[in-house]
């Protein structure tokens, strides 16, 4: 299904890739789950990836992290290339915790730990054995202030996360991403556990964001997608059906069966 | 709906209730029955045994004359040798629980494991009394002492301890265990910051689960050879004189609560019966305060989860 406009698609951006995902096979035990999947990620911009459910998006989102990694039976083919110092880290001689390390996710429901708000965001730089008070403060509130956490939160920093709201905690997520500075944010929809109006605020944050960090988001709403991303991979069935900026894919798309979804009639 | 219908329906209902009620009765005579017996044994050791509950009564070793007798070197026993017990059943127990949920791989030996771990929670106790009898006091050397007693009582509560951190284990919802690790973190990393702190609540408490347990448990120390009769305490584990503490205690004769208890009551003198009764009350005591601590620890520290 997905024919060389994919990667005609892809080298048509005009920005500079961060990430090129190269003929990604993957497979839960035998069943192929991603076919040839291609894709570039534009540097510093938001991509969304659209699709019925169960089409393969968050699996090809968590290609990126190597969360496959933690189960079992689970394999990788192809590669996806870092355009930093052009490592695939897919490779099997790649360490998943370099990959984690440079490439941060935020998941569909908020899951902040059990800790205090400052602990929550601090654990990545902990995790990387930074143990200076005054850098990990330093981190902590430029991270809160890059999720818009921090007037809400600044006096109540050793309050438990979880006194928090859906919508807080949930920019609590992004702020605990935020403070290792990483390359790339994956979202594993959102927005998808969360009112309305936190949605909105989690949007325009992810909008901000794009100053300093390659997104790549998995949304069911196209709407959402629409809203916040510049290019659209819209998946069907383990494939990449079209590949473009938001605005074609919304509009004009060349596939059918993208026009049909985008349209509604399925999905 | 025709009214011939409706009235059938309602007959139905009412049939129905009457069972709800039959059951309820039958539900709460159950309870009653356990409750009350419970009560009752309650009330007659404590109507016999109080009265002859005092600061003597604790701080006096066993004699042939019953108004003297006490049960100092009984409870001294039963926290030296459940301090044992706890030293060497939670880290082997945690370890245990920890390397079957985070690290073995889910297959058949797996589950024939979680199978079997749950079986020898059922084995009676005076099978590892045998082992232990076999393995502690003869093979090991370590002759009818309070380290082969705690090492036994240890065995004994490992099951328990496994089961229940296993269980507090599995309740961390597994979007945390990803959380971790999308931050880079390792597979120590995530237990030692995330899965032990979160179930430190449940591994206590089936800790001090498996320590009440065992502090009533007579069979296994029995076989291991525990004395009846004992007039002096183990070698005291803090010195006055460098290196301050000794460990001499660990191979020390010993006895214990229930073992103490056990004794007065096979004696035909009506005197020691009560003796028998007041070490009863101070036995169910100490494990209503265990219990009474595992309730506060898990409440203590389950105060900030919402899961």
């Amino acid at each position: 299904m997905v024919e060389k406009t994919t990667n005609s698609m892809s080298e048509s951006i005009a920005v500079k890739p961060k990430a090129e995902v190269n003929n990604l096979n993957f497979y839960y035990g035998s069943v192929q789950v991603l076919k040839n999947i291609n894709l570039a990620l534009a540097s510093k911009r938001v991509t969304a990836l659209i699709g019925p459910s169960g089409c393969g998006k968050t699996t090809l989102l968590r290609c990126f992290n190597r969360m496959h990694d933690l189960y079992p039976g689970n394999r990788y083919e192809g590669e996806i290339i870092l355009d930093t110092d052009g490592i695939n880290i897919l490779s099997r001689r790649v360490d998943p915790i370099e990959v984690r390390m440079r490439i941060s996710m935020v998941f569909q429901k908020p899951n902040p730990f059990p800790k205090s708000i400052y602990e929550n965001v601090a654990y990545g730089l902990r995790v990387r054995n930074e143990s200076r008070r005054n850098v990990i403060d330093e981190k902590v509130e430029k991270a809160l202030r890059g999720a818009a956490l921090w007037d809400e939160v600044k006096d109540r920093l050793k309050d438990q996360a979880y006194n928090l709201s859906g919508g807080q905690q949930q920019r609590l997520c992004i702020a605990r991403s935020l403070a290792t500075e990483p390359e790339i944010i994956l979202f594993d929809e959102p927005t998808s556990a969360i009112d309305p109006i936190a949605t909105m605020s989690i949007e325009e944050l992810i909008e901000d964001l794009t100053q300093q960090v390659t997104i790549l988001i998995v949304t069911h709403s196209m709407q959402q997608a629409a809203r916040v991303s510049e290019f659209t991979a819209f998946m069907y069935m383990g494939e990449i059906v079209e590949f473009d900026d938001t605005k074609t894919i919304f509009t004009n798309p060349s596939k059918k069966q993208t026009e049909d979804y985008v349209k509604g009639k399925f999905g | 709906m025709s009214g011939d219908n409706l009235q059938e329906i309602r007959k139905l209902i009412a049939r129905k209730n009457v069972w709800d009620r039959i059951f309820a009765a039958i539900g709460l005579l159950s309870m009653l029955v356990g409750i009350v017996t419970l009560l009752a044994l309650i009330i007659d050791l404590c109507s016999d045994g109080l009265p002859r509950l005092s600061w003597q009564f604790l701080t006096s070793f066993p004699s042939y004359k019953p108004e003297q007798a006490g049960i100092l070197s009984a409870w001294v026993g039963t926290t030296l040798v459940m301090l044992l017990t706890a030293i060497a059943a939670i880290p082997l127990g945690v370890a245990a629980a920890i390397y079957l949920e985070e690290y073995a791989q889910k297959n058949w030996i797996a589950d024939l494991i979680e199978i079997n771990v749950t079986n020898l929670a059922g084995v009676p106790s005076i099978i590892y009394g045998l082992l232990a009898l076999g393995l502690f006091v003869y093979k090991l050397n370590l002759g009818e002492s309070i380290m082969a007693a705690g090492l036994t009582l240890a065995l004994l509560i490992l099951p328990i301890v496994i089961v229940t951190t296993r269980e507090s284990i599995r309740a961390i919802p597994n979007i945390i265990r990803e959380a971790a690790y999308a931050l880079g973190a390792s597979k120590w990393q995530m237990i030692w910051d995330h899965v032990l702190p979160y179930s430190i609540g449940g591994i206590m408490t089936g800790v001090i689960v498996g320590l009440s347990r065992a502090i009533g448990e007579t069979a296994p120390i029995i076989t291991i050879g525990a004395l009846t009769f004992i007039a002096f305490l183990p070698d005291s584990p803090i010195k006055n004189e460098f290196p301050y503490i000794s460990f001499s205690w660990l191979m020390s004769p010993f006895t214990v609560m229930p073992i103490q208890m056990f004794n007065w009551v096979s004696s035909p003198e009506p005197e020691f019966q009560v003796n028998a009764a007041a070490a009863g009350i101070v036995l169910i005591l100490m494990t209503l305060a265990m219990n009474s601590l595992a309730i506060y620890l898990r409440y203590r520290f389950r105060k900030n989860i919402k899961w």
